[in-house]
């Protein structure tokens, strides 16, 4: 039905903008608000002109207070609306955490479905594009790991618009994270009009039976560049757009795995605890005899390296390490037979060269491969 | 800041009430009946047949006045753990209530027609929701209004301040109320603000605030009701705070005496808000011990039916534990169902 439509090239930013534009002219129960979100049209400019179309009833700005922007959504929820809220950064979530860990995905619960949060909470997540400190977080695995909530990322323009409105549509609360290095960094043609896609599925995005790469948001053009590189060496990389962290797509996840034999998560946040360590455990737990060989855990404990020693601010990873001493430890990991999986982190890129970490740790992937290590 | 008062410590009017005498005897009744709960789920709590619990004896006037001004299926109440006593006489059954404290999820919903969140645990988070629940009646048209209670620990947390500021720029018809009962489990009130009043903290946010006798039933509900009123009539929230005391222990499972001395609990005790709306009563002739007798056995009687409603519901079943978490059940919460189900 998509397909019949007509396309534009937008990028990430103006799909979102138009999903938002439909969901508040389709349901008059949406409201969009947030910090700057209004007038001005949000410091991506995700809501521009939204607030001047449909007035400053249905698209607000608020005071600067995210539990306060958390918990007067619960409230507009509970009381009958689909409130949108943005968090300028996701990085700027945290003092929310208590309206969401308490009550944001348990008031369902908590009130056998007397009252429900059906609400979006939409956040610029991760690296890429040289934002000071706390401005590249990816609080995904915080996120996931809240009862009652969903969790959706998309990587390109068509996903953003159509999971967004299904995200809008959903009677749960979802956590949309949008990928700043996408907003205006990738454009691609998007189908016209109102077009959902469903939440709690993932893509094959490429096919291969090599190795899978388990990514999502702003680490699918990486992996699929990787993807790209490694074809020409005749290996062929499976790549796995996870989509929706939460309710996991684990089927397509094992069936990958089934595949290829060996896994490889790429994402941008710290690995202990990451969304990394559930992807291993649930192939741990359901394929472990599909693997070929080695041990499903552990490549670079990034965690251990102090973080006060990065060289740069906020930068707990590759930590203490410049990137050529990490390729070094990786290098003796792998050699060592110790290295499976490999959990990429990119956080906080101030330099331009660490804009190219997940591509270069990506790069060592891939010469891991080559030496049949992985 | 004055303290509003219509009551003296014993109970005789100070001045012309503003409360018909049907509402005065209604107002009386509503306090017996918190009252009687309170002391009689506490002997549950004793025999094992009720969880942790925490008493409300000695607030009674601070949130049956508040309680009496709304209305159930139109008003909205956002109760945290203490208020029991708000939560019954703004409807929700008694066995509910029962069921609530027993942990039970059977009393964790209210009734259809009675728009009352669960009881909140953590604190001050109720204040940012209820402003977003005003927010949005205002949104839909409706002139309904949210009454949320929280104790004066409670004003110390950031949530507070966020509540009541957005309620504030929103102009929401929300009316905050403080129970300053004395109290934050061992934490006296002096040491979480430096303010005389914590109804001064409204002037922070540019909405009224005011300070009222909470062991006044009369005083409570005539001010709860200009405040109703006001937001009502879109004419934003109020910050009520209520001097009251916490007679009683923190919950089932406090001991005072680890932090305060009984003079300071005996002094309160002689301003005990039902004593003073009974001599109230007796002194404008309104009120007979014939009437006071007849009213416990109607509420025992109320009680005991309510409590063997409660005994009747079914146990809660394991599987519990992961409905009502999605709307529609996701695979990791329907593979544990299924397990937990022996299904599996």
């Amino acid at each position: 039905m998509i397909a019949e439509r007509g396309t534009r090239v937008l990028n990430n930013v103006q799909a979102i903008n138009e999903a938002l534009d439909l969901a508040l002219a389709k349901d008059e129960r949406v409201v969009l608000f947030g910090e700057d979100v209004g007038t001005m049209g949000g410091v991506f400019r995700a809501s521009d002109g939204l607030a001047q179309k449909y007035g400053e009833k249905r698209v607000f700005d608020t005071p600067l207070a995210e539990s306060g922007i958390v918990g007067f959504g619960i409230g507009l929820a509970m009381a009958g609306l689909r409130p949108v809220a943005e968090i300028q950064f996701a990085g700027f979530l945290y003092p929310a955490l208590d309206q969401i860990l308490s009550h944001l995905g348990r008031m369902r619960h908590r009130t056998r479905g007397r009252f429900t949060i059906p609400m979006v909470i939409r956040a610029p997540y991760g690296g890429g594009v040289k934002t000071p400190e706390q401005h590249a977080d990816s609080p995904e695995a915080i996120l996931a790991h809240v009862p009652g909530v969903k969790v959706v990322i998309p990587s390109s323009p068509e996903r953003a618009k159509g999971l967004l409105l299904s995200a809008i549509e959903d009677p749960d609360p979802v956590f949309f994270l949008e990928a700043i290095k996408l907003y205006r960094g990738v454009k691609a043609e998007v189908p016209e009009g109102y077009y959902t896609l469903p939440l709690g599925q993932a893509r094959v995005v490429r096919e291969g039976n090599a190795a899978s790469l388990f990514c999502y948001g702003g680490m699918v053009e990486v992996c699929l560049k990787a993807a790209e590189v490694a074809a020409r060496e005749g290996v062929e990389l499976e790549v796995v757009d996870l989509e929706t962290l939460v309710p996991l797509d684990t089927p397509t996840i094992l069936a990958s795995v089934q595949k290829t034999g060996r896994a490889v998560v790429v994402y941008e946040a710290m690995r202990t605890g990451g969304f990394g360590a559930e992807i291993a455990a649930r192939i741990a737990e359901e394929a472990l005899d599909y693997l070929a060989g080695l041990p499903l855990h552990v490549s670079l404990d990034a965690d251990v390296l102090d973080p006060t020693l990065a060289p740069g601010v906020g930068t707990p990873v590759p930590g203490g390490l410049t990137y050529r001493e990490a390729h070094l430890l990786m290098e003796v990991l792998a050699q060592s037979g110790r290295v499976r999986s490999l959990d990429l982190v990119e956080v906080n890129p101030i330099l331009d060269e660490r804009n190219r970490t997940a591509e270069m740790m990506v790069g060592l992937a891939l010469s891991l491969l080559g030496k049949r290590i992985l | 800041m004055d303290t509003i008062q219509y009551l003296d410590d014993q109970g005789r009017p100070l001045r012309d009430l503003p409360l018909s005498p049907e509402e005065l005897l209604q107002g009386y009744r509503a306090l017996r009946r918190a009252r009687h709960f309170d002391e009689r789920v506490l002997v549950l709590q004793r025999q094992g047949r009720l969880g942790v619990y925490p008493p409300f004896r000695g607030q009674e006037a601070a949130q049956v006045g508040v309680a009496l001004c709304l209305k159930a299926d139109h008003d909205w109440l956002l109760p945290s753990y203490r208020e029991s006593a708000a939560a019954l006489t703004f409807g929700m059954p008694i066995s509910r209530l029962i069921l609530s404290w027993r942990a039970d999820p059977a009393g964790w919903g209210a009734p259809p027609d009675v728009n009352m969140v669960q009881f909140y645990i953590p604190i001050a988070t109720q204040i940012p929701q209820a402003a977003g629940v005003a927010h949005a009646q205002r949104l839909m048209g409706k002139d309904a209004v949210v009454a949320v209670f929280i104790g004066d620990g409670g004003t110390s947390e950031g949530d507070f301040h966020e509540g009541l500021n957005f309620a504030a720029v929103f102009e929401a018809p929300l009316v905050v109320v403080v129970q300053n009962n004395g109290w934050a489990i061992s934490v006296p009130t002096h040491k979480q603000t430096k303010v005389q009043r914590i109804a001064q903290k409204a002037q922070g946010y540019g909405i009224p605030g005011v300070t009222v006798d909470g062991n006044d039933l009369v005083a409570v509900w005539s001010v709860a009701r200009e405040a109703v009123n006001r937001a009502r009539a879109g004419g934003g929230p109020t910050l009520i705070e209520a001097l009251t005391y916490r007679v009683a222990p923190h919950t089932s499972s406090d001991d005072p005496s680890r932090y305060r001395s009984e003079e300071e609990t005996e002094r309160w005790l002689k301003r005990d808000p039902i004593l003073r709306m009974k001599n109230c009563l007796l002194h404008l002739g309104l009120w007979s011990e014939a009437q006071e007798e007849a009213l416990t056995e109607a509420l025992e009687a109320e009680f005991l039916a309510a409590v063997e409603e409660a005994d009747r519901a079914p146990e809660p079943k394991p599987w519990e534990i992961v409905e009502q978490v999605y709307q529609e059940m996701q695979p990791d919460q329907q593979a544990a169902w299924k397990y937990l189900r022996g299904e599996a």
